[in-house]
Order: C-alpha cells, then sequence, then structure tokens
C-alpha cells in the first residue's frame, strides 16, 4: 500500500443478497408496478453469474431474510471505502436490521466497522457516490444531514458534499460512476440538477455520461486486477463505450463495492 | 554562492545595455544630487527613511530641502528597479526616434504642464528649497526644448542607477543572504555614493554617524543606534532589493530597536532585531535568510492580536503598526499551500511544508484517517530518522512524533509496520511522498472560518487555492470557485461574494454571511483576495504574462503569484541547500540539550497554523473608523478571458520572453504588487467617465503635469521632500487610457494606453479624495460600490477617499449615483478627516481635471499615428516619476505648498505601440500578448480631440484589495468611422508611509503594457498625497 486515497483501489469481494419471497408482497415501492418475482431471481441468479464467473469475483452471498423484504439491496447497508466499512442506519424503518448480516459479513472480512449509533441519523448506500476522489451524499428521505456528516467523520481523507434529491428514492437513482472520473446521469430534470450541483462542489473535473433513461445510469464499475475496467449495466440499450462490458438484466443492484487498495 | 554570482551577472545583463550609457551622466548626476541635498547626512537618513518619517519633527526645515533630492533619487532607483526593462529600453528608444506625428501633440501638451508645473513649485520652493525647485523647473524645459536630448542625459542617470540597484537586488534575491553581504556592501556604497559622494564605505558611514548626531540630536540615540541602523539599512536594503521595496530602505535612524521572537516551523525560536518602523518585509526575510528559503512566497508570518486571533503580518506595512500593543511576538508558517507540491523547486521548500502539515494534522487542522495517519507518520520516520533500525528504533522511539490528535498505541504500530517499507527512501523522498498524499486530503489549504449563513445557521468558510467552500459541520454544501466569483466585498461583520450568473440565469446574485465581528469580516475578505490573487491566475500552461494578469491582485505579503512565484524559482539555480531535518523530535531524542522539545513545538505550531487572515485589523489605531467601511474585491471576469484568449502565436512569443521575464522576476521583486495592479487593470474596464476623470486628476495636481518625459519632474519631485515631513497617507491613481484603433493597419500602434499616475503627498488628503470620488463613481457602475481599501492603519485616508467619493462621482457621470452611498459610509468612520479633506479637495480637482484632460486629448492623435517610441519612452518616463525619485527625467514637476505639501506628477504621452524591433525584444512582455482589446469603434475619447465622436460603450469596473483600489474605466467611442477604445485606469494605493510608490507605479505600468499589449500607454499621473501625520509612533 503505496498510496492512499489512490481511486476505486481493486475490486476484490462482492456482496449479494438473495432475494426473499416477501420481495413481491411487501418490499418497499415508490412505482405500484407489480414484482415479477420469477423475473427478479432470473435476473438475480445472472448476476450473480457474473460477477462470480465472468468477472472472477469472490461473491459473498448473504442468504435471504423473509422477515427483511428489501433485503436484496445490499447496498444500502453500508458504505465500504478502503479499509473501513461505514455500517448504514436505513431510513426506512423496516429495513433497519439488514444491516446486520451485512455487518457481520463484512467484519468477516478484517474490514474496520464503524456503525451509526446516532439515533437521528439516517444513511442509506443509495444515497452514497464514491467518484475515487470524494463522496456525494444524496440527501433523501432515506438519508438525512446527520448521516452525511457520520459518513464524512468516517472518512476523513475525503471531501463529502451533500446533494439535494428529489423525484427520486436515492442519489444513485439516476447516476453513478462509470469509469475514472466518468459519472453515469440520467436524462430526468433530478438527474441533470443534481449533477450541475455535484459539479459545482466539487474541485474535481468530471465527464459526463448522459442516458436517455435514469435507471439505466445506475451501474457498477468496477477495477479488477485481472480484467482491468470494467462496467456492469443493465441491458445493452443505448451503452456505447466501455471498452469491456459485461451485460446483465439487473436493474436492482444487490452489492457491496468492496475497495482494496492495492498497489 | 557561485550560483549567485551567476545570477547576479545575468540579471545585470540585460539592464545593462541602456544602464551603461546612462552610467556615464549617472556618476556626475550624483555629485549634483549630492550637492543640492547640501545636508548630506540628513538627506540620506531622510530618503532612506523616507516614507517612514517618524521622528524626524525636531528639524523639519532643513530637512525638507535636502531630503526631497535624495528621497527623490532614491526613488527613482527603486523605480527603475521596478521598471520593467522595456520601459527602460523605451526611453532609449524615444531617444533615438524623434517624436513622430505623435510627438507634435505630446510637446504641446508638455509645455501646458510646464507652465502649470512652474507656477505650482514655486510654492514647493518656498517649501522645499530652491535648489529642488530649480532643478525641477530646468529639467521641463529641457524637456520641452529637446526631450530627446534630456532625456538621452538626465534620464540615462537615473537609469544606471536603477539598474544598478536592480543588478544589485537580483543578485539579492537568488543568493543567499550571507553571501550578499559583500554585494550589499556594495550596494550600499553606491548609495551613498549617490546621496553623499562618499567613496568609502567606512569614511561613510562614520560621517554619517557623526553628522548625523549632530544634525539629528534630537534624533539621535547614539552611535550605536546610528550604527545599528545602518546595519539595518544594509539588511534592509538587501531586502528590498529582494522584495523590491524601496520603502524599506527608508529607515529612520531615530528608529529604535526591538527584539522580534520568530517560532519557527520546527518549533525552534528566531530573534532578530528590527527597528521599531521596520516593515514586516524586514523581519520576513530575516526569517526566510535564517532559514535558507528562497520560494518564501508561500509561507508567511503571523502573530495573535489582542482578541488572540491569528492574523498575518503584512509584509508591506510597519509592523509595530500591526501588532499594536501585542508582543513582537511571531510565528512563521505557510501561508498558501500549494497544490501541488511536487511543483516546489527546493527540497527545503517541501521540507517546511511538510513540518507545517505535521502541524496541521497533530493539531486536528488536517483532518485524515487512521491509515492516513499512519502512512504520513510513517513517512515522517523516513524522512527524520532514516531506514528503520530495528535495533536502535525500539517501540518508544516514535513516542515522540504525534502523528494524529489523538495517537493511539494501535497507530503508532501502525506506522513503525509501514516505516520499515520505506526503507532506503531518501528523506527529500519521504517528504515528497508525505505530501503526495497530504495534498489529496480534502481539507488541505483550505482556511476554514467560523460564520453564519443567512438564516442563522453556523457553518465554516473554507478559503483555498480553488474558491471559497461553505461547510456545515463537515459536510460541504457549497462551494464557489475562482471564476465563479465576480466581487468579495465586507461591510461591519458581514461577508459578501457576488456570484457570476449561471448559464441559465440572468442576473447576479450576492451571497451574505455573518462573521463574529468585523474584524473576522475582514479577515475573510483579505485571505479570499489573496487566494484569489495568488492562485486564480495560474494556468500551467501559459507561464507567460496573462497568468498576472488574471492573478489580479493584492498580495501584498510576497506579491508574487503563485505564477510569479514558480516564474522564479524555476531561476533558481543554487546547489541544493544543506538543512538539517531537526524535527523537533528527534532533536530531542537525540540531543537531550535540543532547546525546544518536540512536544512544545509542535503546540506552538499548532498554534502557528491556525491560519489567520486577517493582517491589519489590529494595527490600525484608526480602523474603527473603519469599520463601517466597506471593501469589495471585484474580479473582471471579461478582461481576464480575453487575457486568457491567446494565439498560439501569442503563446509562442511569450516563452519566447520567459527568459526575459524570468529575470526581471528575479531582478525586479515587484512582481507580487504586478499581480495586484494586474487584477486592477484588467478588472476594471473604463468607461465614458473616463474623460471626466482624467480631466480632473490631470488638472488637478498644483504641480502641473507635465510630460512624464521632463526630467526636471523627477527632480522636482526629490523636493517632495515631503518625505522629510512624515508621510501618513499615500496615494497612487494610476490611470490609462487605451485608444484601440481597428482600422489603423498596425494595430498596435494605433492603440495607445493612457495612463495616469498621479501622486499626492500633503497633510491634508485632497487627492485621495477625488481619487476616491472617481473610485467611487465607478464602482456603482460597474458592481456596487465599493469603498476602499482595507489597509487599516490608514483609516483616514480610506475616509478622505469616502469623502472625495462624492466629488468624484460628480465628475464621473454615471457612476455618481451609485458612487454616493459609499462615500457616506465612510464619512461616517472618519468624519473629521473628512473635513480636512473636504477643503483641500475641491482645490486639487480642478486642477488635477485640466492637466489630466490636455494629455489625454493629445494623446489620441498620437496613437493613430503609430509612433510606438514615443509611447515607450513616455511610459519609461512615467514610471521614472512615478518612482517620485527626483532624478525621474520625465517627470513633469511638483510643487508643494508650505502647509499641504501636495505633488503632482503627470506623465502623458503619446504613442503608438512600438514596432521597433529593439522595443519588442526589450519589451518581451508587452509585445508578448498580441491580444488587443477588441471594442469595436471607438475613437480615442475626446478628450483633446476635437471631433467629439460618439460613444459606444463605457464601462466602469472597480477592484479593491488591500490598500490599492483600482477602477477601470472603459470607453468605446466612434469617430469617423474609426472605433476607439479607451481604458483609463486609477489606482489608489492607500498606505502607511511605508508604501512603495515607486513600485506601486511600476508595477502599474508593467502591467497595464502586460495585459493591453496591443494598447500604448499615453498618460502617466502619478498623484500623491501625504500627511504630515503626526504618527505617535
Amino acid at each position: 500500500m503505496a498510496e492512499l486515497m489512490s481511486g476505486f483501489g481493486c475490486f476484490t469481494h462482492a456482496m449479494v443478497r438473495a432475494v426473499p419471497q416477501s420481495l413481491a408482497r411487501d418490499a418497499l415501492r415508490s412505482g405500484g408496478l407489480e414484482v415479477d418475482l420469477l423475473k427478479v431471481q432470473e435476473e438475480y441468479e445472472e448476476y450473480v453469474s457474473v460477477l462470480k464467473h465472468r468477472l472472477g469475483l469472490e461473491v459473498l452471498e448473504l442468504p435471504a431474510d423473509e422477515a427483511l423484504p428489501d433485503c436484496v439491496f445490499v447496498e444500502d447497508a453500508a458504505v465500504v471505502c478502503g479499509d473501513t466499512a461505514l455500517v448504514c442506519r436505513p431510513g426506512a424503518q423496516s429495513r433497519r436490521r439488514e444491516t446486520e448480516a451485512v455487518k457481520a459479513a463484512l467484519t468477516e472480512l478484517g474490514l474496520n466497522i464503524v456503525e451509526m449509533t446516532d439515533e437521528s441519523a439516517t444513511l442509506e448506500g443509495g444515497d452514497v457516490l464514491f467518484t475515487g476522489r470524494e463522496f456525494f451524499v444524496g440527501l433523501s428521505k432515506r438519508t438525512n444531514q446527520r448521516g452525511a456528516e457520520i459518513l464524512a467523520d468516517t472518512f476523513k481523507d475525503y471531501a463529502v458534499s451533500t446533494v439535494p434529491v428529489q423525484d427520486a428514492l436515492h442519489l444513485k437513482s439516476f447516476c453513478s460512476m462509470a469509469g475514472p472520473g466518468l459519472i453515469a446521469i440520467g436524462s430526468s430534470e433530478a438527474a441533470q440538477k443534481a449533477l450541475k450541483i455535484m459539479q459545482q462542489m466539487s474541485d474535481h473535473r468530471y465527464d459526463k455520461l448522459t442516458l436517455p433513461d435514469d435507471s439505466a445510469a445506475n451501474c457498477i464499475y468496477m477495477n479488477l486486477p485481472s480484467k482491468g475496467d470494467v462496467l456492469l449495466h443493465c441491458t445493452p440499450e443505448e451503452f456505447p463505450e466501455s471498452a469491456k462490458v459485461s451485460h446483465t438484466h439487473t436493474h436492482t443492484h444487490t452489492h457491496t463495492h468492496t475497495h482494496t487498495h492495492t498497489h | 554562492m557561485t550560483t549567485e554570482v551567476g545570477s547576479d551577472t545575468d540579471v545585470k545583463k540585460e539592464p545593462e545595455k541602456v544602464p551603461e550609457v546612462q552610467q556615464q551622466t549617472d556618476q556626475p548626476d550624483e555629485p549634483a544630487d549630492s550637492a543640492a541635498s547640501a545636508s548630506a547626512d540628513q538627506p540620506q537618513e531622510e530618503s532612506q527613511s523616507a516614507e517612514a518619517k517618524s521622528d524626524q519633527e525636531a528639524s523639519p526645515s532643513p530637512e525638507p530641502s535636502s531630503p526631497p533630492a535624495a528621497g527623490g533619487q532614491k526613488k527613482e532607483k527603486g523605480i527603475s528597479r521596478f521598471l520593467p526593462p522595456w520601459l527602460k529600453r523605451q526611453k532609449s528608444q524615444s531617444q533615438d526616434k524623434p517624436d513622430e506625428s505623435s510627438a507634435p501633440p505630446k510637446q504641446e501638451s508638455v509645455e501646458v504642464v510646464k507652465e502649470e508645473q512652474e507656477e505650482t513649485n514655486q510654492p514647493k520652493e518656498e517649501v522645499d528649497g530652491g535648489g529642488a525647485v530649480t532643478t525641477s523647473t530646468e529639467q521641463t524645459e529641457e524637456v520641452k526644448e529637446v526631450r530627446e536630448e534630456s532625456r538621452a542625459e538626465e534620464l540615462q542617470p537615473e537609469e544606471k542607477e536603477r539598474e544598478e540597484e536592480k543588478s544589485i537586488g537580483s543578485a539579492d534575491t537568488q543568493p543567499v543572504r550571507e553571501e550578499k553581504e559583500d554585494e550589499s556592501e556594495m550596494e550600499e556604497k553606491e548609495e551613498e555614493k549617490k546621496e553623499e559622494e562618499k567613496k568609502e564605505e567606512g569614511k561613510k558611514e562614520e560621517e554619517k554617524k557623526e553628522e548625523g548626531k549632530k544634525e539629528e540630536e534630537k534624533k539621535e540615540e547614539g552611535k550605536k543606534e546610528e550604527e545599528k541602523k545602518e546595519g539595518k539599512k544594509e539588511e534592509e536594503q538587501v531586502i528590498q532589493q529582494e522584495a523590491s521595496v524601496l520603502s524599506t530602505l527608508k529607515v529612520n535612524k531615530k528608529m529604535k530597536m526591538v527584539v522580534c521572537h520568530v517560532t519557527l516551523l520546527d518549533g525552534s525560536q528566531f530573534s532578530c532585531e528590527v527597528e521599531k518602523r521596520a516593515k514586516g518585509q524586514y523581519l520576513f526575510f530575516q526569517v526566510c535568510d535564517h532559514l535558507n528559503l528562497l520560494e518564501k512566497d508561500y509561507f508567511g508570518l503571523s502573530f495573535k492580536d489582542n482578541a488572540e486571533q491569528r492574523c498575518w503580518l503584512d509584509v508591506t506595512k510597519e509592523i509595530k503598526r500591526q501588532i499594536r500593543n501585542s508582543q513582537w511576538q511571531f510565528v512563521f508558517s505557510v501561508k498558501f499551500y500549494p497544490p501541488d507540491p511536487s511543483q516546489l523547486t527546493e527540497d527545503i521548500t517541501r521540507y517546511l511544508l511538510c513540518l507545517q502539515l505535521r502541524q496541521d494534522i497533530a493539531s486536528g487542522r488536517l483532518p485524515c484517517s487512521f491509515v492516513t495517519h499512519a502512512l504520513l507518520g510513517s513517512y515522517t520516520l523516513q524522512g527524520e530518522l532514516g531506514d528503520h533500525d530495528p535495533e536502535e528504533h525500539r517501540l518508544d522511539y516514535i513516542s515522540d512524533f504525534q502523528f494524529a490528535p489523538n495517537q493511539t498505541k494501535e497507530l503508532e504500530e501502525k506506522v513503525v509496520e509501514l516505516h520499515k517499507s520505506h526503507r532506503g527512501m531518501t528523506p527529500a523522498q519521504a517528504d515528497a511522498q508525505f505530501l503526495e498524499n497530504a495534498k489529496k486530503l480534502s481539507m488541505y489549504g483550505v482556511d476554514l472560518h467560523h460564520a453564519k449563513d443567512s438564516e442563522g445557521v453556523d457553518i465554516m468558510l473554507g478559503v483555498c487555492s480553488n474558491g471559497l467552500l461553505i461547510y456545515k459541520d463537515r459536510l460541504r454544501i457549497n462551494r464557489f470557485a475562482w471564476p465563479k466569483i465576480l466581487k468579495i466585498s465586507y461591510k461591519r461583520s458581514n461577508f459578501y461574494i457576488k456570484i457570476r450568473p449561471g448559464e441559465a440565469e440572468q442576473f447576479e446574485s450576492t451571497v451574505g454571511f455573518k462573521l463574529p465581528n468585523h474584524r473576522a469580516a475582514k479577515r475573510v475578505w483579505k485571505v479570499c483576495v489573496e487566494h484569489h490573487t495568488f492562485f486564480r491566475l495560474v494556468s500551467p500552461e501559459q507561464p507567460t504574462k496573462t497568468k498576472f494578469l488574471t492573478l489580479g491582485s493584492k498580495f501584498r505579503y510576497s506579491g508574487r503569484t503563485q505564477a510569479q512565484t514558480r516564474q522564479a524559482s524555476s531561476l533558481i539555480d543554487r546547489p541544493a541547500p544543506a538543512f538539517q531535518r531537526t524535527s523537533s523530535k528527534r532533536i530531542s531524542r537525540s540531543l537531550d540539550g535540543a532547546p525546544v522539545v518536540n512536544v512544545s513545538d509542535y503546540s506552538q505550531a499548532d498554534g502557528a497554523g491556525e491560519n489567520s487572515p486577517a493582517l491589519e485589523l489590529n494595527s490600525d489605531s484608526k480602523s474603527k473608523l473603519r469599520v463601517q467601511g466597506e471593501n469589495i474585491y471585484v474580479r473582471h471576469s471579461n478582461l481576464m478571458l480575453e487575457d486568457l484568449d491567446k494565439t498560439q502565436e501569442d503563446v509562442l512569443k511569450h516563452q519566447a520572453s520567459i527568459s526575459e521575464l524570468k529575470r526581471s522576476f528575479m531582478e525586479a521583486t515587484p512582481e507580487p504588487r504586478p499581480s495586484q495592479w494586474d487584477k486592477h487593470l484588467t478588472g476594471s474596464p473604463a468607461t465614458t467617465l473616463r474623460l471626466q476623470t482624467h480631466g480632473v486628476p490631470q488638472n488637478t495636481p498644483p504641480r502641473p503635469g507635465t510630460d512624464s518625459r521632463d526630467a526636471s519632474k523627477s527632480a522636482e519631485v526629490k523636493p517632495e521632500g515631503n518625505e522629510v515631513i512624515e508621510v501618513v497617507e499615500e496615494t497612487v491613481v494610476i490611470e490609462e487610457v487605451v485608444k484601440a484603433k481597428p482600422k489603423s493597419s498596425t494595430p498596435e500602434a494605433s492603440v495607445p494606453v493612457e495612463t495616469e499616475v498621479k501622486e499626492e503627498r500633503s497633510l491634508s488628503s485632497d487627492s485621495e479624495s477625488e481619487d476616491e470620488a472617481e473610485y467611487h463613481a465607478q464602482p456603482p457602475s460597474t458592481s456596487i460600490s465599493t469603498q476602499q481599501i482595507k489597509e487599516e492603519p490608514e483609516e483616514e485616508q480610506e475616509a478622505e477617499l469616502s469623502q472625495q467619493a462624492p466629488p468624484s462621482a460628480i465628475e464621473s457621470q454615471p457612476s455618481a449615483e451609485a458612487a454616493d452611498p459609499g462615500p457616506a459610509a465612510e464619512e461616517e468612520k472618519a468624519a473629521q478627516p473628512h473635513e480636512e479633506e473636504r477643503t483641500d479637495k475641491p482645490l486639487l480637482t480642478p486642477d488635477e481635471a485640466p492637466n489630466g484632460h490636455a494629455p489625454q486629448g493629445e494623446a489620441p492623435p498620437s496613437p493613430q499615428t503609430a509612433a510606438a517610441d514615443e509611447e515607450e519612452p513616455h511610459i519609461v518616463n512615467g514610471s521614472a516619476s512615478r518612482v517620485e525619485t527626483e532624478h525621474l527625467p520625465q517627470v513633469i514637476c511638483c510643487s508643494e505648498p508650505p502647509v499641504v505639501k501636495t505633488e503632482m506628477v503627470t506623465i502623458s504621452d503619446t504613442f503608438a505601440a512600438q514596432k521597433t524591433e529593439i522595443s519588442t525584444k526589450e519589451v518581451p512582455i508587452v509585445h508578448t500578448e498580441t491580444k488587443t482589446i477588441t471594442y469595436e469603434a471607438a475613437q480615442l475619447d475626446g478628450n483633446g480631440d476635437g471631433e467629439p465622436g460618439v460613444l459606444m460603450t463605457a464601462q466602469t469596473i472597480t477592484s479593491e484589495s488591500l490598500c490599492t483600489t483600482t477602477t477601470t474605466h472603459i470607453t468605446k467611442t466612434l469617430k469617423g468611422g474609426q472605433s476607439e477604445t479607451r481604458i483609463e485606469k486609477r489606482i489608489v494605493i492607500t498606505g502607511d508611509s511605508d508604501i512603495d510608490h515607486d513600485q506601486a507605479l511600476a508595477q502599474a505600468i508593467k502591467e497595464a503594457k502586460e495585459q493591453h499589449p496591443d494598447m500604448s500607454v499615453t498618460r502617466v499621473v502619478v498623484h500623491k498625497e501625504t500627511e504630515l501625520a503626526e504618527d505617535e509612533d
């Protein structure tokens, strides 16, 4: 480890959690659309398969918990950067206990665990965008100022800027990192507005990859030791670049980025 | 040392061309000067102390006569230093090339000026002494009759002196102090010769001492003091040369010595004796010399004011005035954190930065994660202790180091573990690695200030190299990059930033913050202005002038922008200085006797580490008045953008001239200020108002402004001897008028730039008032009213300015309305000053106006003719005059009334761009930028032109920095199918007696040239006001 804050570091592990049956019936939903559980499970299988076999990641698969209908979205349960994992405190009451299993798994990986003990703080990983140089935290229904502060206290090396999120569940509902210094962003007004704020707040310059669909802007960029830069994104509809792209039908990201700085 | 010598020679080479010729003349001049000074000893003292003049009250009569001359000379010298090489050459060129088309007009104007000057001069004679006056008049006459000749002869001496000084200065800058001693001695000799004709230093010193005692019995405290003073003088000279600030030279023998204690970054204490009246610069350079630090622009000295707030010491001001009643205890620390430390030239600089950052980290000011603490700590160990030695480095070997605010055993173990992995890494490499990691920390170099937002919510304002950051708790909730900020101001305890409208927005918005108190507001404001100046213009790709221009203003300490500093440091050519990494801890460990305990050191360092922006708040007694005042710092994006839009050719040109620039940098330290000026200049687009403003300034001078060319004026300036009298306030107004003629085949030539610089010194700050007035007027148009400058010490001055503003506003049509409010506020602050000022003002204004107008009118035609030569010469002259040195060849004239001393120096030249090869070569800077202000259709404004012309557009921009207020009027006029763009800049410098007008003027001219290479400077008027102030000091 010769250098700190070396961007994303390398991705070695992926954490996923199986889909509970209760997802279709009890999961929190912003839209009124019916959830096709079978379809979800298919996508999940493929997603895990890609992570495991095509990308060669070590996948930690947590068992589903029927009492936690949204547990498949492990991203919201923790934020991992460097050797530290911040266990979140989800804004949705029904999701609070999702962190238990995640925390245990992360502890097992040898990460330094930081927990949010402040009862007034809420933070969900879906609102946390790590660009490799800094954090953006969406202030949404699920994440509040206090939660962002704790994140800033946890990752002191980085600037943590807050971004108001409107008309979307999470900050990363319409954006994500598509590569080093490249932000994938949706076309909606809310998305563009958020991007503008992020650009203004940052000392760094980011390229942007604008996608017609907000949901398409939610992808996973990984720097893999064996394969280099990899972008995991939704179906191949409007995705151009990214030299090495894997396709996955997953509009639900169930994973946690695990960065380990190596060099 | 060898390297130093080499550098010196290099520097000298450039200047030499002109100087050589001049030197011959110089020698003769020197004697004459000495003769004129008559009372020899005092003059020297006076000249040296010059503006400082605290004590000379006792012997007023004699001093005035002799001192003026001496002071003038010195000033000129100083000016010469500052003068860019091109200016000098211009003079020479002018000689070669008689006036073509442009010449006639100039002459006429000159004559007019002469008459006025003569009239004005008479009063001065009475006051100052016949000798000086006569000389001045004679010079003016000569100028009239034979400009060229006069320039050649008279100017040459000055130039020589200047050059000499420059060479000296250049030498000093690069080298280490110790070695410099010899040089400094030489320098002293030269100066002494000039002043007293004494050839031998020893003799000189003795004589001086004796004479000084006799004459200055009142002042005299003893030979010792004098000796000390001399010693100081020497040191100061060196420093000054480095800094290119003449003011330091002016040291009163009377001054008492004070011991300053400076806490260094390694925790050790450095003590140094300083004259009570010494400027911050002196102490700062002493410290830097002690540290063997050349890249000093990133650093600064701070002290704690009565409120225990950390304040930056303004290098350009007297220490005593800043620290007030506080102890002479200072802390040396990093002021501007370089975003990329790897670009620093020397390891020693990086080491010092490391020490600062270690303090910042240990104190918690620079937060970082556990891992980062460990990593940085391991580099610290590697740098301080070398490779990990299992036998020697036991577990507790690092217990003396503090790697984090809360250091745990776990952390120490991690540090040791990492330390082991750095085997083989040299200390310099370890430092570099340390910095490479530290610089990425989000709070690196962020200067935090407590504040409240408009809703009363507690926030933090973070000033950094990129702009202003707003934090709430640990979260960044907003960020305003420098390019996004149009104006920075503060009023009372409120701090405002005006934001450039976004793409979709039509209107500018202003964001206000509430600071705990006025001082805090001012501190933030200052820090912002300084950081903006230092960092904003830096564009790695374009090392050229552009950067300077962009950078803008204020930076009083080093005066240099980062770009400038980088250029200067790129010239550093010395073997890597050996220095001890006496990490305090390490010393303590290895050496029991180590004076400073590491731990203690840190604590001290921590205190130092605090960023306290405000410099002057404490010092000024008058500050109270000021509190009401509002300071506004304006950045003009448009102009800056233009500068940036250089063509590749331009860039190439720039590069070609870079070497010269570098030399000039090293030679003339003035750079820092230039940046300020640049900003000002760029910032303020002139508007139609200019005409009025111009007229005012020109006429005002009791001493009619003559052509800058006239050496006589310079001579007269000396008489100003006001220096003898204590100068309380000084104001420098620089107005530039740039006329661009699109049609002219040679655009450059066609575009004349008029620069008016006025310096007036008077008990009453009449001139200032006027300046301010104009100033205020302008502000309205461009941006919100700005008031003056922030120098607290000169509160009175400020007040005056504000008061004056009203009148100016009237004169200036557009801005008048806006101006009114500002002035009023200021008036409230300083009621007393106002009265005085008011009385004086009326008189001054009328005079100034006439003078200014005449020159301008003439100027327009010249530009068209495209006689570049003349312009340059003028500029040169102008600079010289501005120097105030009496020698200035072209200085027009100065008349000083008995009671109120006001000197008006007006230099007006009409000329086309300089096409001469020589000029181009010599004036790399100017030519380098081909950028032209592209305002369509504008004729010269109608000042002198018979043709009325149609006013196309008019803009007024006002910007303020610490001590300077710049108002720029940009006027586009359509005349007879030709469009002219005229840029008139008025720069008001408010400051203590310490202000170096010469440097300021030189800077202004230089900047103007750089900013608008295509335009020519047609007029320079220096208006200086000085109060006999009664400094209680």
